[in-house]
């Protein structure tokens, strides 16, 4: 699973949407593989995209998860009008590692509410729920 | 001053044609007037403001093949000539080209000429082109379009009865229907839907480059493909886990991205409920394209128990000192569900969670030789923008495609009522008889 994945998913239990607490789901660094796909080519007009649409505070929690916390603690902003400086670039460049080309192989995610355990599988997470929580 | 240009498309899923074209034509914001449209001709002359609307319009068209510059028509070759010379814009055109590299090319719809074709090209010699023939890489390539009439089924046409001439613009993205071929594909299942209609329903959902794309009845992710071919960040799920992990590490989802060199926009396949969702609520969705599940291969499902009193309890119930649920190698209890009530679900997920103007597009099954009206399922806030059917022997499909409008909208709706008289699944087993 794509760390980029990470930004969009919430518990799936639904009494949890009541609370703030079901996104984004907590993640155990150190029972966490991670892996990484250097094949994957940087596009910058792929990744300024990406970032119109990510929760910067999501990113930061989960980075911080995952033992990573060299992250700046806004949003880059990032002048698209112009051509992009090279330090915009080097910030998308960092996060186009982060967060497309690394991935969970196996791990486990936490709602920071009801507290269910949701597993990542050989990548693929796995948002089923058992009876009495669906 | 806009200009003459000539589509020439493929003549199959004529049911879909239009609404790609105006589709493609909606995305890229040109106005074409579709009065002269027809059906059953692979012909299509309209106006447009310039070469460049005239590519962006069908450069990802699938049911067409390409777009030229208008020169003339006839219904023979020397009728043809004389439309050429006769046009207000053929002293231009002349001058336009006169010094480019060139070739010529023949299109043959329906039949195939026996005619010399180099006499055939000699006999533009009044076009006066001074620029070098080059066979490889001409700056200008001039097609003329010969439509036939076949003798019989079996003999094809060997004179003309119509003529284009254009100069090539454009052509259409229909290669990508062998690129995405499923004989191709390493990774495809009974599921698997065919690379033409879903690059086509692709179209006609306007899928965009840098947007996002749900499939959330994913299966072997074969609309995932055709929204990664068109740029968009593509996101799957699906309640079977099966079907994602496919069939080890050389063959599956991931592998397919790979060969097609799409991987940076592959998201992820979630296993998961669409009805128990995951995707959080302030993610924009532009574009939900999907098959849903007919109940064939076996019957919709979703999460929660069947007979909820023979779970009660069972939450508490430990393994080695973990509660049950709560292991790696958990497989939580399904139970069955109504197609009817899925696509309420759906409808009201896509009102929800696409921008206005954002489309949704997927696929209905239904039996044909009941007379009984297939009730297509309506949401207050979508426009049913689309309802294209393709026919089988005793079934038929229908790509439903809507637009979301917001909640001002108020359209019909028929959500929550029962809609369909017969079960899919029986039908489909008994023959349709």
């Amino acid at each position: 699973m794509k760390i980029l994945t990470t930004n969009f998913l919430k518990c799936a239990v639904k009494a949890c949407d009541k609370s703030n607490d079901n996104f984004p789901l907590r993640y155990s660094g150190s029972e966490c593989e991670l892996v990484q796909d250097p094949s994957i080519e940087f596009n910058e007009e792929f990744m300024t995209n990406i970032m119109d649409r990510i929760d910067w505070d999501a990113v930061l929690s989960v980075a911080g998860d995952l033992g990573n916390t060299n992250l700046p603690s806004t949003k880059p902003l990032l002048n698209t009008a112009e051509q992009l400086s090279e330090d915009d670039l080097a910030v998308l460049r960092d996060l186009h590692v982060l967060l497309v080309q690394t991935s969970i192989k196996e791990g486990t995610m936490t709602c920071r509410n009801c507290g269910h355990v949701y597993y990542i599988k050989n990548s693929i997470p796995n948002l089923l729920l058992p009876p009495h929580l669906a | 001053m806009k200009k003459k240009y000539l589509v020439y498309m493929v003549q199959v899923h004529s049911n879909f044609r239009r609404a790609e074209l105006e589709s493609l034509a909606d995305l890229y914001q040109l106005e074409i007037d579709f009065s002269s449209y027809r059906d059953d001709s692979p012909f299509f002359v309209v106006e447009l403001e310039d070469d460049k609307a005239a590519s962006d319009w069908i450069k990802r068209s699938i049911l067409s093949r390409a777009i030229y510059e208008y020169w003339g028509e006839g219904d023979n070759l020397h009728e043809l000539h004389e439309s050429i010379r006769g046009q207000p814009f053929y002293e231009k055109y002349k001058s336009d080209n006169r010094t480019k590299t060139f070739k010529f090319e023949f299109e043959s719809y329906r039949g195939s000429s026996k005619a010399n074709r180099v006499k055939q090209i000699e006999s533009f010699s009044y076009v006066e082109f001074q620029g070098k023939i080059d066979m490889k890489r001409p700056q200008e390539i001039f097609t003329v379009i010969e439509e036939y009439e076949p003798i019989s089924d079996n003999l094809p046409g060997t004179v003309p009865i119509k003529l284009f001439f254009g100069r090539l613009i454009q052509c259409s993205d229909r290669a990508a229907v062998e690129k995405y071929d499923l004989k191709k594909r390493p990774y495809k299942g009974t599921t698997s839907f065919e690379a033409e209609l879903s690059l086509v329903s692709a179209n006609i959902a306007q899928v965009k480059p840098g947007s996002i794309m749900y499939d959330p009845f994913s299966g072997t992710g074969s609309f995932l493909c055709s929204g990664g071919h068109y740029g968009a960040l593509v996101i799957g799920s699906d309640i079977d886990g099966r079907m994602i992990r496919g069939k080890g590490a050389q063959h599956n989802i991931s592998t397919n991205f790979e060969m097609y060199g799409d991987s940076a926009r592959f998201l992820n396949v979630l296993t998961m409920d669409f009805t128990h969702n995951a995707l959080r609520r302030t993610l924009v969705i532009d574009t939900i394209l999907c098959d849903p599940p007919y109940g064939i291969r076996e019957g919709i499902k979703v999460l929660g128990a069947k007979n909820p009193e023979r779970f009660i309890g069972k939450e508490n119930v430990e393994i080695d000192g973990t509660k049950a649920f709560a292991r790696r190698d958990y497989i939580p209890t399904k139970k069955p569900y109504s197609l009817d009530a899925l696509l309420d679900d759906l409808l009201q997920y896509a009102s929800e969670r696409l921008p206005v103007g954002g489309r949704l597009a997927f696929w209905m099954p239904t039996a044909n030789d009941e007379n009984i009206e297939t009730i297509v399922p309506l949401h207050s806030n979508l426009e049913l923008r689309y309802n294209c059917v393709q026919e089988f022997n005793k079934w038929s499909r229908r790509l439903l495609v809507y637009i979301n409008r917001g909640s001002e909208y108020s359209g019909n709706e028929n959500i929550g009522q029962k809609r369909s008289q017969a079960n899919f699944r029986d039908r489909y087993f008994s023959h349709f008889n």
